[in-house]
């Protein structure tokens, strides 16, 4: 994910310090991996170094902690096409569940594949079922639900995935053996 | 609380000679919330039934509060599904002729209650789904998912001990089916009921405390319901 590009969408609607950043972060994208600080400063570092952000004015002199960031013109035209771009669908199918049903077969046999997937299997599960408390619990947010369903929804392919998987693995086993 | 409510030991179940349980067991804990999954024809709603007593087991036993069900008449069996036991079928579910309110109501009036009353509770079950608004409609004029709130409503009015549901949203899109999951499982914390929730679908799995999978009619352990070729 583009932290860079969140932090401008955040600087939108006005100056920011480095702190208050991470806190609109991680309170706007709940269940995403909270922002480190040294990662909001480094940023902003890149940032203002390409025009996109500058210091306000009237803080010039303060340390990275005391300076609030505002938006440049060519921060804002950075923003806008970033919104209009499109996310390529990925190109190739690249997935570690995938790659370890196809190594427990060359390196070892199909009981390994088997045995790997029934364990990948009560793992999603068990976060599935954490994530649906989150969705479910009586202060979640909408953002919190967004971000839950978002989480849901590819657990669920994973786990149909594993499931057929289970189901063709004494040919998988055939093919790459041969 | 881990009391058990519900037991049921060695249940086998055969049609004719299509085999379609084979020696389940289940332990169902008051306030409890359990799946059964597993693919199509594994026998998830043969279970069911085996457990609500709607269809009686050829061997093993269904033990709810220490008594054997399984041995029960079939009129005290049906008795038991109009107090302790609610029932959410996999299809078709509410009285066509009748209209929501009358619906929800029509286990009370089966239990003894009088018409006001059973009104009453109607309205209030059906509030608590969110669906009060169409108490005087027919089924027929509501949708889908207005109906699967009725039919939960209807399930609940007698405030049973245990829910019994099949594929409660197995016949909607994905946003009405998480509305009704998430006032089902509102609904049963704040009374406490146990669940046994049959479905397909690891998202309405996930609700659930905790999750028994059916492989060719028996426990599968390894939790896939696939069989290992
Ligand atoms: N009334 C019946 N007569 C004969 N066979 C039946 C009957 N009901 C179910 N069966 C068979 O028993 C087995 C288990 O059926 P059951 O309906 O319990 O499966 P299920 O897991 O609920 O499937 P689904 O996910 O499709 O609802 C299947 O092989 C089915 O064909
Ligand atoms: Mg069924």
């Amino acid at each position: 994910m583009s932290t860079a590009h969140v932090l401008l969408g955040l600087l939108a609607g006005g100056p920011r310090h480095g702190y208050d950043l991470k806190r609109a972060h991680d309170e706007r994208l709940p269940q995403a991996k909270p922002l480190a600080y040294g990662q909001v400063y480094a940023t902003l570092g890149r940032l203002e170094r390409d025009g996109f952000v500058e210091p306000s004015a009237h803080e010039q002199d303060g340390g990275p902690e005391r300076t609030a960031y505002t938006l440049t013109h060519s921060g804002r035209d950075r923003l806008a096409q970033w919104l209009t771009e499109i996310e390529p669908p990925a190109p190739y199918v690249t997935s570690t569940l995938f790659a370890k049903v196809v190594v427990a077969l060359l390196a070892a046999d199909a009981d390994r594949a088997r045995d790997y997937l029934a364990a990948q299997r009560a793992a999603h599960m068990a976060r599935l079922r954490e994530l649906t408390a989150v969705k479910s619990a009586p202060g979640a947010t909408v953002g919190d639900v967004v971000a839950a369903d978002y989480a849901i929804g590819h657990l669920d392919a994973d786990l149909r995935w594993l499931q057929t998987t289970l189901a063709r693995v004494a040919d998988l086993q055939k093919e790459v053996t041969a | 609380m881990t009391t058990p409510l519900l037991t049921a030991t060695g249940i086998t179940k055969d049609y004719g000679a299509t085999p379609a349980l084979r020696g389940v067991d289940v332990r169902v804990t008051e306030g409890e919330i359990v799946a059964v999954t597993g693919p199509s024809g594994c026998g998830k709603s043969t279970l069911l039934h085996c457990l609500s007593g709607i269809l009686r087991a050829d061997r093993g036993s269904v033990i709810f509060r220490d008594q054997d069900i399984g041995s029960w008449s079939e009129a005290a069996r049906s008795r038991l599904r109009r107090t302790e036991f609610g029932v959410l079928f996999q299809f078709g579910q509410m009285v066509p002729e009748l209209t929501a309110a009358e619906n929800v109501g029509l286990p009370l009036l089966l239990a003894g209650s009088g018409r006001r009353e059973a009104r009453q509770a109607a309205l209030d079950w059906l509030d608590r789904f969110g669906v009060a608004d169409v108490a005087d409609q027919m089924p027929g004029a509501m949708s889908g998912g207005q109906q699967q709130r009725c039919a939960v409503a209807r399930a609940m009015v007698t405030r049973p001990r245990v829910l019994f549901a099949d594929e409660p949203t197995g016949a909607l899109d994905q946003l009405n089916g998480e509305q009704v999951m998430q006032a089902i499982v509102r609904t049963v914390r704040e009374e406490g009921t146990s669940v046994v929730l049959v479905t397909h679908e690891a998202p309405v799995a996930a609700y659930a405390d905790r999750e028994i999978v059916l492989r060719d009619g028996a426990v599968d352990p390894t939790g896939l319901g696939v069989a290992a070729p």
